[in-house]
């Protein structure tokens, strides 16, 4: 085989891949809509420490007292009814170590996404949640002698809680904004993992979320604590079946970069075009360490989400690379967040955006430097991409600089795919979903190449798929 | 059957005619040279027959080796064999030449077949030789930043790595000094054939000096005024557009 074939192989999830759904058969369902008792009842299923239980309740007072942020934000949040939403669903609350242990329908579900076959492949330890609960996780035995914790939210809080417990809900307090309390009251699933001193995952962990049910609010929560000089890349991939009605994504993910640590976290979100994906995540990063998001948000209906990091410590950097794809009747509203807490901390924000048909893509930066730092450097590019004449793009670019040695600079542009390119493209013998896609392509090129292979290669072939449903 | 044959080309744009009664044929084998003053048809001849959606055809036929290729999607004409070297090569940023080309290649074969890589790349390689192009262009993005004669070179190295049956090529002299004439000139040699015609759109005689043309017609206003062999050239050479002109208007209609 070929280098190409290789990496064709490595990972195969596509649109239409990810669009089948198993019938409804759950242990445990919570019901629909949302008051006290519904929290309740995901606390008892869980077991939750008395702890856990005043911390969803008190978020769920936090979430109904929170206004939705339509006065800046896209007014489709509205649609949400709240009230029809289901809550939590899952077959069992002890995840499998084995595939073979998994119910027949969700380990086909993870069989079609090709999930087993990159564990083999490429992978430390993999976890999939289907709908509330993980069906299954394993982690690499070696990994676990070395004593990397990776388990879900609730047995991360119950049994390990002198490690989680101080950072969980500190990097995204519950009152962060309205979503991350409704996650805060809500949340199963997700992934807390835990990586010693010194110890450097050589290969990814990696985590696949999967929504199987209509009319439902998947709620994740995960944290990642990287000890002094430890290094980690998480990935996390979603899809979930097309509805008529719209669904809930909501999760916090709170990253905590121990000195000198290192933390990649890589998404790549391929949600089916009824989804609303409303996610907050941000690292921290103490004294020397690294956080880095790389984050490719494709299909939903509305995605919002800015992940940021708190440069906490000295020589601290942080980083957001992201690629979005706005096809028809979407709106990508994403963007990145830098709080510079200490002198010489570097952040870099690279922001790739797509627009498709009537696709809408915004942009929305905050990078704060106050003025008694020195040495702070912020480079923030972002680059608009629009395919027809009807698509959108906004940027909102907030970058507040004070302090006499800090620097920042900012570049945008906005580009446009011509009838005479795609001309020139088709005279070659290119059809025109493949010249659309060729230069899609073209326009985030130099942003893959900072990705890890499997991720790029698969999301070429995301683009491919979405390319070429947008020509008519 | 082994012919480009334009037959009774009519074709507008915003109601306005450009192209009126054109006909032409092109066999296998033979390099034709449309020449004329600015503005008379010569580039929206290459267009349609490359299939631009900006024109409106009125009436007439492309017949492809027997084949109407006329109103065709652009890339079902590209795979028929029809290649169009453009007057303005465009750029597509972020897409390497090596790449653009395999895609291009990619296309024309049949579903699950794939291309050979190593013998892709060596045959890549081979003809960017021949056109004096430096191997480490393959790895940049197709057009952007390229000189002028840059350009028109991976046009024909493009040319060259698709194998067309009939080449158009639209003012490929434009924009290339002495030397990048030359070279460029040398590969577009190098690919005539018994399989293969060529209609070569020149403003300038200078360009026929080094591909030699089997005919020479001479466009005005929306159609052939003249035609003959490669004298014909050198005489518009050495006299200019103006008698055409002044012939052609003063002749009764």
């Amino acid at each position: 085989m070929s280098d190409t074939d290789i990496q064709d192989e490595a990972i195969k999830v596509d649109t239409e891949k990810g669009n089948f759904k198993y019938p409804e058969n759950y242990e445990f369902d919570a019901g629909v809509g949302l008051t006290e008792d519904t929290i309740k009842y995901i606390s008892d299923v869980k077991n939750d420490d008395e702890w856990v239980r005043e911390f969803r309740l008190k978020a769920l007072e936090v979430f109904k007292k929170k206004p939705m942020p339509t006065n800046w934000a896209d007014k489709d949040l509205e649609n949400i009814d709240f009230d029809k939403i289901r809550y939590y669903l899952s077959k069992g609350q002890v995840p499998a170590r084995s595939w073979d242990d998994v119910p027949d329908d969700v380990k086909e579900t993870f069989e079609r996404l090709g999930i087993p076959e990159q564990e083999r492949k490429f992978l430390a330890g993999v976890e999939a949640q289907f709908d509330s609960e993980a069906s299954y996780s394993r982690m690499k035995e070696d990994l676990e002698k070395e004593g990397v914790i990776f388990v879900g939210s609730t047995e991360g809080l119950a049994k390990y809680p002198e490690i989680f417990r101080p950072y969980f809900g500190k990097v995204i307090p519950t009152a962060d904004n309205k979503f991350s309390a409704l996650n805060s009251a809500t949340f199963s699933g997700g992934s807390f993992i835990y990586v010693p001193k010194g110890v450097k995952l050589k290969q990814p962990l990696q985590a696949y979320f999967r929504i199987n049910a209509e009319n439902f609010g998947q709620f994740e929560r995960t944290l990642i604590i990287a000890d002094e000089d430890s290094e980690i890349t998480y990935m996390e991939g979603c899809t979930a079946p097309k509805f008529e009605t719209a669904t809930l994504h909501s999760a916090v993910v709170e990253l905590v970069a121990l000195k000198n640590a290192k933390i990649q976290y890589i998404t790549v979100q391929n949600w089916s075009s009824n989804v609303f994906n409303l996610v907050t995540k941000r690292g921290m990063a103490d004294e020397g360490a690294e956080v880095k998001w790389i984050d490719c948000n494709i299909g939903s209906r509305l995605t919002m989400k800015y992940p940021g990091v708190v440069l906490k410590g000295k020589g601290a950097r942080g980083e957001v690379l992201s690629i979005a794809l706005a096809n028809d009747g979407q709106h990508q509203d994403t963007g990145a967040k830098m709080m510079h807490l200490a002198d010489n901390t570097t952040s870099n924000i690279i922001s790739k955006s797509i627009s498709i048909g009537k696709g809408r893509s915004t942009y929305r930066g905050q990078v704060h430097m106050p003025k008694h730092l020195k040495n702070c450097k912020n480079n923030t590019e972002c680059d608009a991409l629009l395919i027809n004449t009807n698509s959108r793009t906004d940027t909102y670019p907030a970058i507040t600089t004070r302090g006499e040695n800090n620097t920042v600079q900012h570049e945008a542009s906005v580009s446009k795919v011509s009838a005479e390119q795609i001309f020139y493209m088709m005279q070659r013998g290119l059809s025109e979903g493949e010249a659309m896609s060729l230069a899609v392509n073209g326009f985030v090129n130099d942003l893959m190449k900072a990705f890890p292979m499997e991720y790029s290669v698969e999301l070429k072939r995301l683009i491919d798929m979405e390319m070429e449903g947008s020509v008519g | 059957m082994n012919t480009l044959e334009i037959k009774n080309l009519n074709v507008s744009i915003d109601g306005q005619a450009i192209l009126k009664d054109f006909s032409l044929t092109i066999p296998k084998g033979e390099v034709h040279a449309l020449m004329g003053p600015n503005g008379t048809g010569k580039s929206t001849l290459a267009k349609v027959i490359a299939g631009h959606e900006d024109y409106t055809v009125e009436s007439g036929e492309v017949l492809l080796d027997g084949v109407n290729i006329l109103g065709g999607e652009p890339d079902d004409i590209a795979k028929a064999g029809l290649f169009l070297a453009f007057q303005y090569p465009l750029e597509i940023p972020g897409v390497s030449i090596a790449n653009f080309i395999r895609a291009a290649r990619q296309a024309r074969l049949p579903e699950g077949e794939d291309i050979n890589a190593v013998e892709y790349y060596k045959e890549l390689y081979a003809k960017m030789d021949a056109l004096k192009m430096d191997r480490k262009f393959t790895a940049r993005s197709l057009n952007e930043g390229f000189s002028g004669g840059e350009k028109k070179r991976c046009e024909i190295l493009q040319m060259s790595m698709l194998d067309p049956k009939y080449c158009i090529m639209d003012e490929t002299d434009s924009g290339l000094d002495i030397d990048a004439l030359r070279i460029v000139s040398e590969g577009v040699n190098l690919m005539r054939s018994e399989e293969r015609g060529f209609l070569v759109i020149t403003h300038y005689q200078r360009l026929l000096d080094y591909i030699v043309p089997d005919v020479v017609h001479v466009m005005f206003d929306g159609r052939i005024v003249h035609s003959g062999d490669a004298e014909l050239a050198k005489e518009l050479e050495s006299k200019g557009y103006d008698w055409v002109k002044e012939e052609f208007v003063g002749a009764p209609a």
